[in-house]
C-alpha cells in the first residue's frame, strides 16, 4: 500500500501524458486528481501510524546501479522525515491539481498539463522518500525537469522560455555542487546509502585509520576538513534548488509558468527540497560548525535581502515568489543554528499559507484576465470576496499573525537563532525580527494595492471581474483551514511543549547537543507579534491613505529605489560575467582556435603545404631536354665535388 | 566443433552484401535491396541476442573463441568475445537495421551500393569488436574506414569531398603508426595473439613507445582534443545514415580499443601517460562544449557533443576505477542510442526543410507534436538526466574520476552544467517559441517508419538509465579482471 503513495501520481501522469488524446481532457484532469488525492489519503495513513505507532519501513522496490562496490537501490523509506515531506506534497499536490480544472480551463493543452503536475509529485515523492543519494539526486534532478516543462508550458512566450532554461541550467550549477557532494561521500565512505554513511560518522576507527571527523582533504592547495567540505558541497545543491542569494535569480523569473505551478513548485514542495536535504543530512552537519555558520549567514541573508526586494516589485506573482525566497531563507538559518525540527515546522506550515497565497493570487489573475501587475488592480474587495478573505487569511498567517500557524513557526525560528546563544545566533534572530517586519509591509502592500483604494485597470471594467468558480475555490478553502490550525495543531509534534522536545523526530535527526529548552526572554516573545500587528495600520496608511508619502520617499532616494526594484543587479551582473563570456569563449574557441589553429596548421595546412609544393615540383618537369641536362650536371659536378673534397 | 557464430556475425552482412551485388540496380528492385538488406541485419541482430543469452557472465575467460591459421607461423584469425565486446556488437547489430530503415529519404541515388557498403561496414565493425589478433584488429580496423569515406564521399553534402579526405587523411594518419606498433610488437614477443600478450606482457621498456603509437590512432577515432576537427565536418557533409554509423559505431572503436589494448597490453605506459589523458579529456569537454553552445548548424552541434561525450569516455577509461571503466562503456553504448537518435532527429527535419541550420526553426512544437516528444526525449538523454543511461555513464565515470582525481572532476563536473545549456538551447530554438517561418506549417509529423526508429532508440535509452542491471552485470566481471591483469602487470614489469 505504501508503494502506491509514489507510483499513483506516476501513473496518473502516464495516462494523461501518453493517453490524454484518447481518453479526453476532462477525464485526464479527473483521472490525475482523483489517484493524487488517493495518494494524499495514503499519505495521511503513513503519517498517522508514524506518529501514534513509530512505523517506520525502507522498502527495496529494485536495483538500479550496481557496479563495483557502488550498490544503490531503487527504495522507499519511510520515517518521520519522510512522512511530513509526504502529507506536504501529497496534500498540495491534490489540491493543486483540482484547482488546476478551474484555472487552466481555457488552455488547449490540460492533459500535458496535468500530466506534467503528477509527474513531479512522482519525482518529489521519489526525492523525499530516497534511502540513498542517487535516487535522491534523481528526484532532485526530475523535479527540476518536472519545473522546467511547467515553467516554460506556454512554449510560445520567449520569455516563458528563458525563464524555463535559466531555472534548469541555475539548478544544474546547485546539482554540480550536490554531485561532488555524492561523489566525496562515497570516495570517504565507499557508500552512498544515507544510513551506512550517517552511521560511520561519529565512530572511532580501528588503529591506523583517522576516523571520518578528523579527515582533511587538500584541495587547490588549501586544507579542507572532509566533513565540512562534504556539507559545504551538499549545501550548494540546496542553495540551488531553494533559490538561496547567489543562486536564486530563477525563482522570480520561473513565475512565468501557470500560477498552480507556483503554487505546487516554486512555493510549496521543490523549493523545500534544499531544507530537505540539510534536514536529512543533521549527522554530517551537527559535525561542521563551518558549514553549519555559513547555512546560517546565507539564510539570513536571503530572508532580508528578498525581503527588501519585494518590498517594491509590481508583478503580483513575483512579490509572493521573493517572499518564498525570504521563507526558505527563515528555514535554512533555522538549520544552521540547529533547530532542524523548527525549520520542518516552517516548512509544513509554509507550504500550507505559500501556496494558498498563490493560488489566492492566481484567483486574482483569473479575475482581471492574466493580468498581474499590481498597479492595475485595486478596489475589488467586494467583486472577489472569498478570495478577498481568504488572501488575508494567507497573508495574517504568512506574517506570523499571532496563533495562525506562521506565528508559532517563525517566531520559534526566532527564537532558537536567539537561544543558540552566540553571535550569529542573535545577529539572525535580530535580522530575523527585522524581515519578520519587512515581511508584513511587503504582504499587506499586495493586499491593499489589490484589494483596496481606487479602481485602477483601464483594459477591464470592475463590473467584468468575477469571483472565481468552486473548484478554484475548495482547494483555496482548504489550504486556509491548514494555514489558521496548522500551526497550533502540530506545535507540540514538531517542536515539543513547554520546555520539553518533541521526540518525534529522535529517528531521522541528529542532535549533537539537545536544542536548548529554555523560555526565551520575554521581550522576543511580544516584540514580534507586536510589530507585525503595528505594521496593519501602517501599510494600510501607507499604501491607501497617503500614497504621495511613499512616491516622495522613493523619488529621494532614486538609486536605492532602483537597486531594488532591479533586484540588487543580480541578473545584469550574470549575464555579463557568465552568459556573454561563455559566448565568447565559444566563439573564440571555435572561430580561432578549431578552426585557425588547429585545422589551419593541421590538415588544412598540410595539405596547402604539399599543394605549393607539388607546384614548385611540377615547374622541373618542362620538358625541355637542356633543363633536365642542366640539372644533371649540376648534379654530377656536385657529387664529384663531394668526393674530391674526401 | 561448435558452430562458429562469432565468424557467423561477421560473415553474415557480407554474404548479405554479395546478394545485392550480384542483383541489378535499378529503381524497379529498390524495395528488394532494402528488404534484402533489413533481412540480413535483423538476422545478424537477432544472433546476436542470441549470442548474449548464450554468453556466460560469470567468468571472465574470452568465450565463443575461434582460432584458425592463416598465415602459417604468423596471422592467425582468432576471434572470440568477453563482457566487454558482447555490448559492443549488441549495439553496431541494433544500429544497422535502424541504418538501413532511415535511408527511405535520405538516399536518392545508388541506393543499392549505399545498402552494400552499410552491409560491409557492419561487418568490419564487428570484425574490430571480437578480433584476438592485433593483425586482425588491424584490418578491421582500418578496412573500416573504407565504406565509410565512400559514404561521405558519393552520397555526401556539397562539401562532401574535402570532409572525406580530411577524414580519411586524419585517421590513416594514426593507423600507420598503429601498424608498425603491431609489427614491432611482433617483433618482440613473437607473437600477436591478444589473449597471449596480455599474459606475456610486454617489457616496460617498449611499451611507451608502443603506447604513443596506439594513441596516435585511437586519439584521432576517438576523437579527442585536439585532433577532432574531422569529426564535425565529416558529420555535416554525411548523409543521415552515415552519420548515425559514424556517431553510433565507428567512434567506439577507439574507446574499446583504449581499453582492450592501451590499458591491457601497455599498463605501464598507461599509468604514465594518464595524466596526458586527463588534461586532454577535460579540455575536450569544456572547450567543445562552450564551441557547441555557439554553432548554428544542428548537426555541427551534435558532432561537437560528442567530443565532449567521448571525453567523459576517455576520461572512465584511464581511471583504472571499476566504476570508472564500466561508466565510460555504459556511456559508449548510451552515446550510441542517443547520439544515433539525435542524428536521426536532425535528419527529419532536414528530409523535410533541407535545412540543417537552427533559426530555420522554431515554434515546431504543435505542428510535429510525436518528433517533439522523442526529440525532448533524447535532448534529456543527452544531458545525463537521471533515468536515461546518459547518467548512469556519466555519473559512474565521474565517481571513478573522484576516486582517483579531484580536480579533474570537478572540471568535468562543469562540463554536465555547459551540456545542459547547449542541448536545451537548441531544443528551444528548434521546438518552441513563436512559429515564424511560415513554411514550417507543410511539415508532417513522424511517419511510421521514423516513429518506429525513434522509439526503439527511445525505450533501451530508458529502460537501461532505470535498470542498468543487464549491461553493468555483462561487462561487471570483465572489467574487474581487467583491472586486476592491469595491476598485476603494472607491478611486475615496472
Amino acid at each position: 500500500m505504501e508503494l502506491s503513495v509514489i507510483t499513483l501520481p506516476l501513473i496518473a501522469s502516464i495516462i494523461s501524458g501518453f493517453f490524454g488524446k484518447y481518453v479526453g481532457d476532462r477525464n485526464s484532469e479527473l483521472v490525475t486528481s482523483a489517484l493524487v488525492s488517493v495518494s494524499a489519503i495514503i499519505s495521511f495513513i503513513i503519517f498517522y501510524n508514524v506518529i501514534a505507532h513509530n512505523y517506520e519501513e525502507n522498502i527495496i522496490i529494485a536495483t538500479w546501479i550496481n557496479s563495483g562496490n557502488l550498490n544503490v537501490n531503487w527504495s522507499m523509506n519511510i520515517d518521520p522525515l519522510s512522512a511530513v515531506m509526504l502529507v506536504v506534497v501529497t496534500s498540495v499536490s491534490s489540491l493543486v491539481h483540482i484547482y488546476s480544472i478551474g484555472y487552466m480551463s481555457n488552455d488547449p493543452h490540460k492533459p500535458r498539463f496535468m500530466a506534467y503536475l503528477s509527474l513531479f509529485t512522482f519525482a518529489m515523492l521519489m526525492l523525499v522518500t530516497s534511502d540513498n543519494f542517487i535516487q535522491l539526486f534523481f528526484g532532485w534532478e526530475g523535479v527540476g525537469l518536472c519545473s522546467y516543462f511547467l515553467i516554460g508550458f506556454w512554449y510560445k512566450k520567449e520569455t516563458a522560455n528563458a525563464a524555463a532554461i535559466k531555472a534548469f541550467l541555475v539548478n544544474r550549477v546547485g546539482d554540480f555542487g550536490l554531485a561532488l557532494g555524492i561523489f566525496l561521500i562515497f570516495y570517504l565512505f565507499g557508500t552512498v546509502n544515507f544510513d551506512e554513511v550517517f552511521k560511520q560518522i561519529p565512530s572511532v576507527s580501528a588503529a591506523g585509520v583517522t576516523p571520518f571527523l578528523d579527515k582533511e582533504l587538500i584541495f587547490l592547495g588549501l586544507n579542507f576538513m572532509a566533513v565540512d567540505l562534504i556539507c559545504i558541497l551538499l549545501f550548494l545543491g540546496a542553495m540551488g534548488k531553494s533559490a538561496q542569494i547567489f543562486l536564486h535569480t530563477w525563482l522570480p523569473d520561473a513565475m512565468e509558468g501557470p500560477t498552480p505551478v507556483s503554487a505546487l513548485i516554486h512555493a510549496a514542495t521543490m523549493v523545500t527540497a534544499g531544507v530537505f536535504l540539510v534536514v536529512r543530512c543533521s549527522p554530517l552537519y551537527e559535525y561542521s560548525e563551518l558549514a553549519l555558520n555559513i547555512i546560517t549567514l546565507v539564510g539570513m541573508t536571503t530572508a532580508i535581502f528578498a525581503a527588501t526586494v519585494a518590498l517594491v516589485q509590481t508583478d503580483i506573482k513575483k512579490i509572493i515568489a521573493y517572499s518564498t525566497c525570504s521563507q526558505l531563507g527563515y528555514m535554512f538559518f533555522a538549520t544552521g543554528v540547529g533547530a532542524y525540527n523548527v525549520a520542518m515546522f516552517h516548512l509544513f506550515t509554509h507550504a500550507f499559507f505559500k501556496a494558498l497565497l498563490f493560488l489566492g493570487s492566481g484567483s486574482v489573475i483569473h479575475a482581471f484576465k492574466d493580468e498581474q501587475d499590481i498597479n492595475q488592480m485595486g478596489g475589488v474587495w467586494k467583486k472577489l470576496p472569498y478570495t478577498y478573505v481568504l488572501m488575508i487569511i494567507g497573508t495574517l498567517a504568512l506574517t506570523g499573525f499571532p496563533l495562525l500557524s506562521g506565528f508559532y513557526s517563525k517566531d520559534a525560528i526566532i527564537e532558537f537563532a536567539y537561544l543558540k546563544g552566540n553571535t550569529l545566533g542573535y545577529y539572525a534572530s535580530g535580522i530575523g525580527i527585522f524581515t519578520a517586519f519587512l515581511t508584513s509591509i511587503y504582504s499587506w502592500r499586495l493586499i491593499f494595492k489589490t484589494f483596496h483604494g481606487n479602481y485602477n485597470n483601464k483594459n477591464i471594467k470592475i463590473e467584468e471581474t468575477h469571483e472565481s468558480p468552486l473548484v478554484m475555490l475548495i482547494p483555496l478553502i482548504l489550504l486556509a483551514i491548514g494555514s489558521i490550525f496548522a500551526g497550533y495543531i502540530f506545535k507540540d509534534l514538531f517542536i515539543g511543549h513547554h520546555g520539553t522536545i518533541s521526540d518525534y523526530w529522535s529517528q531521522s535527526i541528529f542532535f549533537l547537543e539537545p536544542l536548548s529548552s529554555e523560555h526565551p526572554p520575554y521581550w522576543i516573545v511580544y516584540f514580534t507579534p507586536l510589530l507585525v500587528i503595528i505594521s496593519i495600520p501602517l501599510s494600510y496608511y501607507l499604501f491607501v491613505i497617503n500614497k504621495k508619502f511613499v512616491e516622495e520617499v522613493a523619488k529621494a532616494n532614486q538609486p536605492l529605489y532602483k537597486f531594488l526594484l532591479n533586484k540588487w543587479y543580480f541578473d545584469e551582473l550574470y549575464e555579463k560575467v557568465f552568459v556573454k563570456s561563455s559566448k565568447k569563449a565559444g566563439r573564440f574557441l571555435w572561430k580561432f582556435l578549431d578552426l585557425r589553429i588547429i585545422d589551419g596548421f593541421g590538415p588544412d595546412g598540410v595539405s596547402t603545404i604539399i599543394k605549393k609544393l607539388s607546384i614548385k615540383a611540377n615547374k622541373f618537369q618542362s620538358g625541355y631536354i637542356y633543363h633536365y641536362a642542366f640539372i644533371m650536371l649540376l648534379g654530377f659536378s656536385a657529387l664529384l665535388t663531394l668526393l674530391i673534397i674526401k | 566443433m561448435n558452430f562458429p557464430i562469432i565468424s557467423a556475425l561477421i560473415l553474415l552482412p557480407t554474404i548479405g552484401s554479395i546478394f545485392l551485388f550480384f542483383s541489378k540496380d535499378n529503381s524497379e528492385n529498390k524495395l528488394t535491396f532494402k528488404y534484402v538488406a533489413l533481412f540480413t541485419s535483423v538476422v545478424n541482430f537477432l544472433l546476436s541476442i542470441y549470442l548474449w543469452f548464450l554468453f556466460d557472465t560469470t567468468i571472465s575467460d574470452f568465450q565463443f573463441v575461434e582460432d584458425r591459421i592463416w598465415l602459417v607461423g604468423f596471422i592467425n584469425y582468432k576471434v572470440g568475445i568477453d563482457g566487454i565486446s558482447i555490448l559492443f556488437i549488441i549495439l553496431t547489430t541494433f544500429i544497422t537495421p535502424l541504418c538501413i530503415l532511415s535511408v527511405n529519404n535520405t538516399v536518392k541515388i545508388r541506393l543499392r551500393d549505399f545498402l552494400i557498403a552499410i552491409l560491409i561496414m557492419e561487418s568490419f565493425m564487428i570484425g574490430v569488436f571480437c578480433a584476438l589478433d592485433l593483425f586482425v584488429f588491424y584490418l578491421f580496423f582500418e578496412a573500416g574506414l573504407i565504406p565509410m569515406f565512400l559514404i561521405i564521399g558519393i552520397w555526401g553534402g556539397p562539401r562532401r569531398v574535402y570532409s572525406a579526405f580530411k577524414f580519411f587523411l586524419y585517421t590513416l594518419l594514426g593507423s600507420v603508426l598503429m601498424l608498425v606498433a603491431i609489427i614491432s610488437i611482433y617483433w618482440i614477443t613473437g607473437t600477436t595473439d591478444v589473449i597471449e600478450l596480455y599474459e606475456l606482457g610486454i617489457d616496460a621498456k617498449y611499451q611507451n613507445l608502443l603506447w604513443l603509437a596506439f594513441f596516435s590512432s585511437f586519439a584521432v577515432k576517438t576523437p579527442m582534443w585536439p585532433v577532432h576537427t574531422w569529426l564535425p565536418d565529416a558529420h555535416v557533409e554525411a548523409p543521415t545514415a552515415g552519420s548515425v554509423l559514424l556517431a553510433a559505431i565507428l567512434l567506439k572503436m577507439a574507446g574499446y580499443g583504449f581499453i582492450r589494448f592501451s590499458l591491457g597490453l601497455f599498463p605501464v605506459a598507461s599509468d604514465l601517460f594518464t595524466p596526458l589523458i586527463y588534461i586532454l579529456s577535460i579540455i575536450a569537454i569544456i572547450f567543445t562544449s562552450l564551441i557547441a553552445l555557439m554553432q548554428e548548424d544542428m548537426k555541427k552541434l551534435i558532432a561537437y557533443s560528442s567530443v565532449a561525450h567521448m571525453g567523459f569516455v576517455t576520461l572512465g577509461i584511464f581511471t583504472i576505477e571499476q566504476q570508472g571503466i564500466e561508466g565510460s562503456i555504459i556511456q559508449m553504448i548510451s552515446h550510441g542510442l542517443i547520439s544515433a537518435a539525435l542524428f536521426l532527429c536532425v535528419g527529419v527535419v532536414y528530409d523535410r526543410m533541407h535545412s540543417r541550420l537552427i533559426n530555420t526553426y522554431g515554434g515546431i512544437i504543435s505542428i510535429v507534436p510525436k518528433y517533439s516528444v522523442l526529440f525532448m526525449i533524447f535532448t534529456l538523454a543527452a544531458l545525463g538526466l537521471p533515468g536515461t543511461t546518459g547518467f548512469i555513464g556519466e555519473f559512474l565515470i565521474l565517481m571513478g574520476v573522484f576516486k582517483d582525481n579531484f580536480l579533474v572532476a570537478v572540471i568535468a563536473s562543469l562540463g554536465v552544467i555547459l551540456g545542459a545549456a547547449y542541448m536545451l538551447w537548441l531544443y528551444k530554438r528548434v521546438i518552441f517559441g513563436k512559429l515564424i517561418n511560415k513554411e514550417l506549417i507543410k511539415m508532417n509529423d513522424l511517419n511510421k517508419i521514423e516513429y518506429l526508429i525513434l522509439t526503439s532508440l527511445a525505450i533501451p535509452t530508458i529502460f537501461f538509465g532505470f535498470y542498468p542491471e543487464p549491461l553493468i552485470n555483462t561487462i561487471e566481471v570483465s572489467v574487474n579482471d581487467l583491472i586486476n591483469m592491469y595491476n598485476l602487470n603494472l607491478y611486475t614489469k615496472s
